[in-house]
């Protein structure tokens, strides 16, 4: 070391310095690195969440128009049988048709009466109309102020979605349309009302009469049914792997198809449903219960992983000691270690459910795909699915459904998002109990 | 006529377990005061009629279910149902017969519990031996039809033609080519964002971040990883397709709106949560003493994880990309929403190219025949899937196994 840079060492010379001042900057951009991929990840999740409730939220609402329908009996009874038979036979288009007439003061000519009756869901408020009158026969020829809901392409308008200053062509409602409903608007006979009937309709060809009740309850029958199948399966076959089975190359196998079963491609389950329920066995297709049965045995895997996890967070000396006092292996494990390991397979159970009611691709295999109207009441006849619902609806590019198919999603995610909380949080309450 | 039959087996299974239970309690409490003692406790005789009556029962009824198509008349009528009951009863009748103290009735039961649970195992079994044998045996009747090194060395897939069969010429095309390179690029799309960004959150979660944020940002990676396939798919289709397509427009590139790029990209989003909870572990089980050893030579933190951490967790973290090359390979909802129905050879992540998964959902659904080769070519393209993903996850598993047994 010469005398001039005496007080330089190997640790504080300009250049040791400035690799040092590499390594660190270094060392931050890697922590930035770090940041950023966790920042993206979070981002496109805002993301999703904020463009599903932008979309959706306005599908909670629909607007009517208040109109005064006068029950004609001339017009809905014109012989004047009151049966109910008669009574659910009536022109209910003529006296709509009649009270937005009144309502706006138009007359009606050939060519904008189709305009002006299309500002309503002509069949949705007509079946409004016709239950009301079939349910209380003595309306007839009474007037009621009734809201009556607005077409699809109105509504949409007013909830802000189809701009006035699109040119006339590349909107469905036209200008006649949007003076009426300015109007409308302007005297206040137009409200907003809470959706019911997205919550209490099945699928529909008119976008403001849909709703998602039949699609529910189908996927309530499938995960019933996979619940039923999918549970003792998974929770049998880890109890039997981890406390019962010999290690032999059977068992071997065993485990390395359970394994392997939870990473199979979900649509490969479809296809085996298809194969071998509706072709081998004749199941009848699209009915829940090829459904649940494919859908449980995408499942029971998933259990089965819980399952073993479970019972091995079990200390040894629960089992010991109760084998120590006599118990039997099968009164250790069903008496002593189950109870404890119950709160991890629970968790299993719920994260397996709510992997499976998202699950599509192995429901279009076997024809859950139908377009269904009714809701379903048998586990053998055709049904759809929530998920199935939403791709269904995600064909068509019309903005009203668009809307609908969001506010589906959102409410599948508030379903989903509830069943992992829980499972989380019982989790979480288990290692504080540890 | 169904639930009237599982009711009654309710009914006869609650009623002989109770009351061969309560027999065998009185027994017991008759002897008290001798030197006799049972050799189980009260309720296994119970138990023992319980599952004695359940299996019975179960056999007579999936008999019931064979027979019925093979014989005249409906077998489920009131003389089956009443044979039904009388069997029960029979049953229940000679195990009450058994209730003695030297009957080991509790053996009996856990025997029949093992072999349950050896049962149930082995249905995991079978459903793997079902998706295998229906597969090969629906591609066999393909391949019949279709020479296989046309179908998976030709270029030209259009299976739609293949309606018309009396017609010469007109069987259709089932060269798969274009469907696995769509397959392949939009797979290596996702992993190109899944694989950088899963593993350095997994890096920055397990090295760097704190308490706080690792309990917020775990639960979100979650919420990321229980969104349904569907729900990405209509994300996909909805918002980031059109996105891409404004912004190729802008950069003046032409793009579809339904592109191999927005569907790489959203399925890369969903299995960025599977690549880093698995490197996670893999990370988390390097032993603390190699970064002790790396910090004491004075590396910093990041040289510590790329220089030793990363080296030595390297064979777990194959596997975890391994396990999700497979997910992307099979995942079906988001290509068929958004990357296109028809084949297209290409490597342009503009354009609109078909996979493996999409060609099977297009190909089974609607109305089908079961003997057309198109919807036979579906079962042939599942066949190749599963075997592709089979493949890839038991090298992954077995790699990650091996791995943690290096180190615990």
């Amino acid at each position: 070391m010469s005398s001039s840079d005496v007080s330089y060492s190997v640790h504080n010379s300009p250049a040791a310095l400035q690799r040092l001042r590499k390594r660190k900057a270094k060392e931050t951009r890697f922590r930035m690195y770090g940041r950023a991929a966790i920042g993206f990840a979070m981002l496109s999740l805002l993301w999703l969440i904020l463009s599903l409730v932008s979309t959706g939220y306005s599908a909670f609402t629909q607007n009517f128009i208040t109109l005064d329908i006068t029950f004609e009996a001339s017009v809905l009874d014109p012989k004047g049988e009151n049966t109910p038979e008669a009574l659910r036979r009536g022109d209910y288009q003529n006296i709509i048709n009649t009270a937005l007439q009144k309502r706006l003061l138009q007359t009606a000519t050939q060519s904008n009466n189709r305009e002006l009756l299309s500002l309503v869901s002509v069949s949705g408020a007509a079946q409004g109309l016709r239950n009301r009158l079939t349910q209380d026969p003595t309306l007839l020829g009474e007037t009621l102020t009734i809201g009556v809901p607005t077409s699809d392409e109105v509504d949409q308008f007013l909830k802000g979605n189809i701009k006035k200053d699109t040119p006339e062509i590349r909107r469905k409602i036209s200008n006649a349309q949007i003076i009426w409903v300015e109007t409308l608007n302007k005297n206040g006979q137009i409200m907003s009302k809470f959706n019911t009937a997205f919550f209490t309709g099945t699928d529909s060809q008119d976008a403001e009469l849909a709703g998602i009740a039949g699609a529910m309850i189908g996927s309530l029958m499938l995960l019933s049914i996979a619940f039923i199948i999918a549970v003792p399966i998974g929770i049998g076959a880890a109890i039997y792997l981890d406390e019962f089975a010999p290690k032999t190359r059977w068992t071997d196998m065993i485990e390395i198809n359970i394994n392997n079963l939870a990473a199979v491609p979900s649509v490969i389950f479809g296809l085996l449903g298809l194969a071998f329920f509706l072709n081998f066995i004749g199941l009848p297709r699209s009915a829940p219960l090829v459904g649940g049965m494919v859908l449980a045995l995408r499942a029971f895997p998933t259990i089965t992983i819980a399952t073993r996890g479970a019972l091995r967070a079990v200390p040894p000396s629960i089992t010991e000691g109760a084998l120590s006092v006599g118990a039997s292996h099968v009164q250790a494990v069903f008496h002593h270690k189950l109870p404890l390991a119950a709160p991890g397979i629970l968790t299993g159970t719920i994260i397996s459910m709510a992997l499976i009611l998202g699950e599509t691709a192995p429901l279009l295999m076997i024809g859950m795909v139908a377009f269904m109207t009714e809701i379903p009441t048998s586990i053998l006849e055709p049904a759809t699915a929530l998920p199935v619902q939403i791709f269904l609806w995600s064909d068509s590019a019309e903005r009203a459904w668009t809307e609908r198919t969001a506010a589906a999603v959102i409410i599948l995610l508030c379903i989903l998002m509830t069943m992992n909380a829980f499972a989380i949080w019982l989790r979480y309450r288990l290692e504080q109990r540890r | 006529m169904f639930s009237y039959i599982l009711a009654i087996l309710g009914v006869a299974i609650i009623g002989g377990f109770a009351f061969n239970r309560s027999v065998a309690l009185r027994y017991t409490s008759a002897l008290e005061n001798t030197d006799m003692r049972f050799h189980s406790q009260s309720i296994y005789y119970g138990y023992l009629t319980a599952w004695s009556i359940a299996g019975i029962g179960g056999v007579i009824c999936i008999a019931g279910l064979f027979l019925e198509p093979f014989l005249a008349k409906s077998i489920f009528n009131p003389l089956w149902l009443f044979t039904l009951i009388l069997s029960c009863i029979g049953v229940t009748y000679v195990c009450n017969r058994l209730i003695t103290p030297e009957f080991h009735a509790r053996t009996y039961v856990e025997r029949c519990i093992i072999g349950s649970l050896i049962a149930l195992s082995t249905l995991a079994v079978l459903t793997t031996l079902g998706i295998i044998i229906s597969l090969l045996f629906e591609s066999l009747r393909f391949f019949n039809q279709v020479p296989i090194s046309e179908f998976l060395f030709g270029t030209q897939w259009s299976p739609q033609t293949a309606l018309r069969l009396d017609q010469a010429g007109q069987s259709g095309s089932f060269g798969a080519v274009s469907i696995f390179s769509g397959t392949l690029l939009i797979m290596i799309l996702a992993m190109c964002i899944a694989g950088p960004i899963g593993l350095m959150i997994a890096i920055y979660l397990s090295e760097y971040a704190s308490n706080p944020m690792r309990r917020i940002v775990k639960p979100l990676l979650e919420i990321l990883a229980g969104i349904p396939p569907v729900v990405y798919g209509f994300f996909a289709l909805m918002t980031v397709g059109p996105a891409i397509h404004a912004i190729a427009d802008n950069l003046g590139v032409a793009a579809s709106s339904q592109s191999a790029l927005s569907a790489g990209l959203v399925l890369g989003l969903m299995i960025i949560p599977l690549v880093s909870s698995l490197s996670d572990d893999v990370i988390n089980a390097v032993p603390q003493d190699l970064r002790d050893g790396s910090y004491a030579l004075g590396a910093t933190k990041s040289e510590t994880m790329k220089t030793i951490i990363f080296t030595a967790a390297l064979p777990g973290i194959i596997g975890a990309f391994l396990l999700a090359i497979s997910r992307a390979i099979g995942e079906t909802m988001i290509v068929v929403m958004a990357a296109g129905r028809a084949a297209n050879l290409t490597a342009n992540p503009f354009e609109a190219v078909t996979t493996v998964t999409v060609q099977i959902v297009t190909l089974l659904t609607g109305d089908q025949e079961f003997d057309s080769p198109k919807t036979l070519a579906a079962f042939s393209l599942g066949l190749v899937l599963f075997l592709l993903t089979l493949v890839l996850n038991m090298i992954a598993l077995a790699i990650v196994r091996k791995y943690r047994e290096r180190y615990n």
